[in-house]
């Protein structure tokens, strides 16, 4: 029965079931490292993959899809934003509320499109290394967003540890008042790694209805968002811990996939708890990493 | 320009003004959005703000006030302890699961058994026992390894999701059902009914429940230690730690409690209005009671009066779904802003708003 | 050159409810250091913060070299040659040392090229530094050493210093001194902001006195007594805390071998403390803060439990105790941080004597508070100790620094303790309150209860400790007779100046 499971395939797949939260994870990272925690990356996903899915089907082009998908991620975000950096609410209620409200956006927004199948998304030619045996099959026949999530994730690293925005970023996560007192602008600072962080996840969302799936199906996140969260405490808010937890657990969802239609013997139910399951597991034993200093804090400048 | 001055005290006045100052707001922004949607805006909320209580089929509607209200009551009453308290258990939609499939695994293993005094009972303990282990899950994980309780929770609903299909679908399921899904109806067997106990309420065990809770917890908040001790935790966790609290024996205690009050809630309405485990007898109770919690200030009477708000929402979203043919997701937009209006306002209780020009001498 | 560096004129800031600045004036000459002299709340912070952009004046301008000055934000200052070194909240714990100097520069050089000129300049002026090490290890000297260099790098030609030598032992502060005399002798010029007047006295070339947001005076410090700037400062003669004698009673306290990790994360262990202290007795343990003194609070108040044995009231063993029952037993705390520590800022007075009363003043009966009983507790703390507020039902946080310490340590103080330890008391308050905080110790002490106060002002411990100890990276040293001790004596207790001396002699070798 495991026998009809082909390992090649099995991996080539967990790099495209590993993007989606990779592209969450990593905006939320930029979030969290500029000491801002937005639980509503499941909203903010969930809403970008309903808008990439709209545009792109009406346009037929999947990358003007993905293209407002980020831009619909990122009003959601602008909106935590407004709320939490302007007006100062709790960052934890306002995330739950912006999850909330983009389930029930995308649920509304997504009821004449279901069963409808989105434009199909080129392979990036990769010539010659793509006929490469073994690794050319897992490594080198994906689409271009599998390796642009990927990209990105270096960059985030070059930004972060190379740079000097990188360097405010950091100063302003790490404790706004010092930032503040040298003349940062920390709400500026904050609003853009937010709606950085929400563009991020309307991409991971809508790669879930343009190419993981590939339709509008409601609830279609099905908990990702908060699995992206999860990695990014796994990760310890560092980029090269964010790409091996988000293949982790692109594997974990792909090997249960693969047993469920290997029809295993254990109940389709129970298999579909594991990446769930596996998030918790993976919380429990590795969340050792120094959070931010100002994580999840509002910053109100006194005087 | 415009900036927030905080003030020094928090406003008496603006900590009561702001919900229906919210729900003020959302009426209009939802009016903004039912005419996005092609609907008369004031048809619309009349539909579902007057109808349910008024309007011509206002004898139907009317009892599922209280229906709709009392799981959404009990479990943002225990939500509203841990929140308080910096707390945050947002799965109790697990724990509702849980505390459901365990009454209903409890009645079933005594059906056809005769015994109401025996089994209702043990179906609550077992209800409040579902939940409040599916909640002392996380708990406990924070108090040993530091995990996140919100991620955990969460998680934990979607677990409890596929156990409640797998039920459905397997060990629970209804051997006479000619291979349906779901398990018998508890509604219709003596032992386990919660029935309406005074007709054309809706009233059913569960709303009884829902107002003790209510009552024990706004005794707790404002008269004892413990609710001192959860109000302290919330707002200064190193004041707590010099008063003396336990903040793990506070973190077991708020999830254990809230946990049970969500399993309980479960249970009330698999016995009851729901009636049977089937793949999807969850409604969203448990999130949207999070929601509740916070338009009611996380202050027990302050929810009792939320909890029935929304539930007014969830009969008139459906009645406005019915009758006008809107969306039922769109609903679920109106309440989502709710939420999101109330944080916004929630900034004129702790803060004032002041111009200042640029200095004019 | 002739005129001023910088020229002040009519500056004037009000907040709601305060006004932090009403037409101050002054001008401060090129190379010449210039002493801001004023009490906490008089205005000082302010007015820094303004010739830093921080804040806009509501009224009154500024002129640099003659031309009109009004920096909109802190990097066009830096732009203009002006450099701060902050009190407190300006450096990053989790960064190291070449990014904290980073971002308070407005040009850095590449890393590599910075942490070279980094250990340059911090050599040239006998302040030596590793770039490489994270901030949040150093001590508070070496973190300020971070802080100036960062201004260093800037050849600044004002270098505002906030109540520098708060931080440091005596022998720092001298090769602090001298770092700025060499920086005078380069032309910069240095605002400095005290209260401390014998320092004021050997460093500064003039003084402005603010008094309530106005200056009442200025002096050239050299000149005049401390007394007379002190009474221009506080604006009444001062009085001299009295202290009875008093018998020496049993053993109150006694800790012995005490190691411990500190719960913090960049916090200091410590490691193997031992004391006993007896009834009627007050104990003074000097230090700089960040050697321990939270994590000793957290000891003994019971927020962190050590191995059995550690801690002794009166023979018995408390060391597993928590809080509540510590206090039962008689041990009571006052830490330092007031607001989120010692009290709840949003809640109202009445919760906050509950938060530490419930136990000894028994304001609980099976679960169940007593507000009543804790509303006539406060009360009665705020009458005793003339709190000024307008009444128990007052959130804390509306309280001023003084009156809301001296309700804290009113609380503690009305429990009747056997033992009280107080970490930094009259840290941030003014002078009448600090005047009725230390006379309240030495008359509880009186009253035969042991106190052992914790702070940084060595004057204060001076003037109540019966005996002293110095607590320096955990350690503490053993306690000798406060009666006869000089402050050389506390600094070579306090370890001295760190690797300072052998750092400057070089430089000054350099410089001859």
């Amino acid at each position: 029965m495991l026998g009809s499971i082909d390992p090649l395939l099995l991996l080539a797949s967990l790099m495209v079931a590993a993007t989606p939260i990779l592209f969450a994870a990593i905006g939320e990272l930029v979030v969290e490292r500029a000491g801002v925690l937005n639980l509503g990356v499941e909203g903010m996903m969930i809403t970008g993959a309903i808008c990439g899915f709209i545009v792109a089907v009406q346009t037929g082009s999947p990358w003007i899809g993905f293209a407002a998908a980020a831009l619909g991620g990122a009003v959601l975000a602008a909106l935590f934003g407004l709320l939490t950096q302007y007006l100062l609410s709790n960052q934890v209620a306002t995330g739950l509320a912006l999850t909330l409200f983009g389930l029930g956006l995308a649920s509304l927004l997504g009821q004449d499109w279901a069963g409808i199948r989105a434009p199909r998304v080129p392979d990036l030619p990769l010539g010659p290394l793509s006929d490469l045996p073994i690794l050319g099959p897992v490594l080198f026949r994906h689409d271009p967003m599998v390796y642009l999530g990927l990209a990105l994730c270096l960059a985030v690293w070059v930004v972060l540890t190379r740079t000097r925005a990188g360097l405010i970023l950091r100063a302003v996560g790490e404790n706004h008042d010092s930032a503040h007192a040298l003349g940062y602008r920390v709400r500026a600072v904050r609003m853009a790694a937010i709606l950085f962080g929400g563009a991020c996840a309307g991409l991971g969302g809508a790669y879930l209805s343009l190419v993981r799936v590939p339709q509008w199906t409601d609830g279609i996140t099905a908990g990702a968002g908060w699995i992206a969260l999860a990695i990014v405490v796994f990760a310890s808010w560092r980029p090269g811990r964010l790409v091996i937890g988000a293949y982790l657990f692109g594997g974990v969802a792909q090997l249960q996939l693969n047993l469920q239609a290997a029809g295993a013997r254990v109940p389709v139910e129970l298999l579909s708890m594991s990446p769930y399951l596996a998030t918790i597991l993976v919380l429990v034993l590795l969340s050792s990493g120094r959070a931010p200093g100002s994580l999840g804090r509002s910053f109100h400048a006194a005087r | 320009m415009i900036r927030l001055e905080r003030r020094p005290q928090p406003s008496r006045a603006w900590t009561w003004a702001t919900p229906p100052l919210a729900v003020l707001l959302t009426m209009i922004a939802g009016g903004a959005l039912f005419a996005a949607l092609g609907e008369d805006p004031l048809v619309a909320i009349r539909t579902i703000f007057w109808d349910p209580l008024f309007g011509d089929f206002a004898s139907y509607s009317r009892p599922q006030l209280l229906i709709k209200a009392a799981p959404l009551i009990l479990i943002a009453t225990g939500l509203a302890l841990g929140f308080r308290a910096g707390i945050w258990n947002i799965g109790a939609e697990g724990q509702y699961i849980m505390g459901a499939l365990c009454a209903a695994a409890t009645a079933l293993a005594f059906y056809p058994m005769e015994a109401r005094w025996l089994i209702f009972p043990l179906m609550i303990l077992a209800g409040m026992a579902g939940g409040m282990i599916w909640a002392l899950i996380p708990a406990l994980l924070k108090v040993r390894f530091g995990t996140n309780e919100i991620l955990v929770s969460l998680m934990l609903v979607y677990v409890a999701e596929n156990l409640q299909s797998w039920m459905a679908l397997g060990p629970l399921r209804n051997p006479d059902g000619m291979g349906f899904p779901g398990s018998r109806n508890l509604s219709q067997y003596a032992s386990s009914a919660n029935p309406e106990l005074v007709a054309g309420t809706g009233a059913h065990w569960g709303v009884v429940a829902a107002l003790l809770a209510v009552i024990a917890a706004q005794v707790l908040l404002s008269r004892h230690r413990l609710g001192f001790q959860i109000r302290l935790a919330g707002q200064s966790p190193r004041a707590a730690a010099f008063s003396g609290v336990r903040p793990g024996l506070l973190v077991v205690l708020c999830m254990g409690i809230s946990g049970a009050l969500a399993g309980m809630a479960g249970m009330f309405e698999i016995a009851g209005p729901s009636g049977r485990v089937s793949i999807d007898f969850n409604v969203g109770y448990g999130f949207t009671a999070i929601i509740v919690a916070f338009l009611g200030r996380l202050h027990p009477f302050g929810i009792l009066l939320a909890g029935l708000l929304m539930a007014l929402t969830y009969i008139g979203g459906e009645m406005a779904s019915m009758a006008l043919n809107l969306p039922a997701a769109a609903i679920q937009v109106f309440q989502g802003m709710l939420l999101f209006f109330l944080l916004a306002v929630d900034v004129l209780t702790a803060y004032r708003i002041r111009r200042t020009g640029e200095a004019a001498s | 050159m002739t005129g001023p560096l910088l020229r002040l004129t009519g500056l004037t800031k009000a907040y709601p409810g305060v006004i932090a600045n009403s037409g101050v004036s002054l001008d401060i000459a090129p190379g010449e250091i210039h002493a801001l002299l004023g009490e906490n709340g008089a205005g000082k912070s302010t007015l820094v913060k303004t010739i830093y952009g921080l804040v806009k004046p509501d009224e009154g301008t500024m002129e640099w070299r003659g031309a009109p000055y009004a920096p909109a934000e802190p990097s066009e200052a830096r732009r203009t040659g002006v450099a701060m070194v902050f009190q407190h909240f300006s450096l990053f714990d989790a960064l190291d040392v070449a990014e904290n100097v980073a971002l308070g520069m407005e040009d850095p050089p590449p890393m590599r090229a910075l942490a070279t000129r980094i250990r340059e300049v911090s050599q040239a002026y006998g302040l030596p530094l590793d770039p490489a090490r994270i901030v949040g290890d150093l001590s508070a000297g070496e973190r300020q050493r971070v802080e100036i260099v960062r201004c260093l790098l800037q050849d600044p030609r004002l270098l505002i210093m906030d109540e520098p030598t708060s931080v440091l032992t005596p022998q720092e502060v001298a090769i602090l001194f001298e770092t700025l005399r060499k920086l005078k002798s380069e032309g910069t010029s240095i605002l400095y902001i005290s209260h401390k007047l014998e320092e004021i006295r050997t460093l500064c070339d003039t003084a402005t006195i603010l008094r309530g947001g106005r200056v009442v005076g200025s002096c050239i410090p050299g000149e005049t007594t401390a007394r007379a700037m002190a009474e221009t400062m506080v604006g009444s003669a001062l009085q001299a805390p009295e202290r009875a004698s008093r018998p020496e009673g049993p053993v109150a306290l006694e800790v012995s071998d005490l190691t411990a990790a500190s719960p913090r994360p960049f916090g200091t262990a410590l490691r193997e403390v031992a004391l006993t202290i007896r009834a009627g007795e007050i104990l003074g343990i000097a230090g700089v803060a960040g050697n321990g003194q939270d994590e000793l609070l957290l000891a003994l108040s019971g927020e962190m439990t050590t191995a059995p044995g550690t801690i002794l009231m009166g023979g018995t063993d408390c060391s597993r105790a928590g809080p509540a029952a510590r206090r039962e037993a008689g041990l009571l705390c006052a830490p330092e941080e007031r607001m989120g520590h010692a009290a709840a800022p949003d809640m109202s007075l009445t919760e906050n004597a509950f938060l530490t009363g419930e136990t000894r003043q028994r304001l609980s009966r099976r679960g169940f508070a007593d507000w009543a009983g804790a509303r006539a507790f406060a009360a009665r703390v705020i009458e005793a100790f003339d709190v000024r507020t307008p009444g128990p039902g007052t959130a804390a946080r509306a309280l001023s620094g003084g009156n809301l310490q001296k309700f804290l340590i009113g609380r503690e103080i009305l429990q009747a303790p056997k033992v009280l330890v107080v970490n930094q008391p009259t840290w941030g308050v003014d002078a009448a309150a600090a005047a009725a905080i230390r006379q309240a110790l030495l008359d509880l002490a009186a009253g035969g209860a042991a106190v052992i106060v914790v702070s940084q002002d060595l004057d204060e411990l001076m003037e109540v400790s019966d005996r002293m100890a110095a607590l320096t990276g955990g350690r503490l040293s053993a306690p000798v007779p406060a009666q006869g001790l000089t402050v050389e004596r506390i600094g070579l207790m306090l370890g001295g100046a760190h690797d300072m001396e052998a750092a400057h002699a070089p430089a000054r070798e350099g410089a001859a």
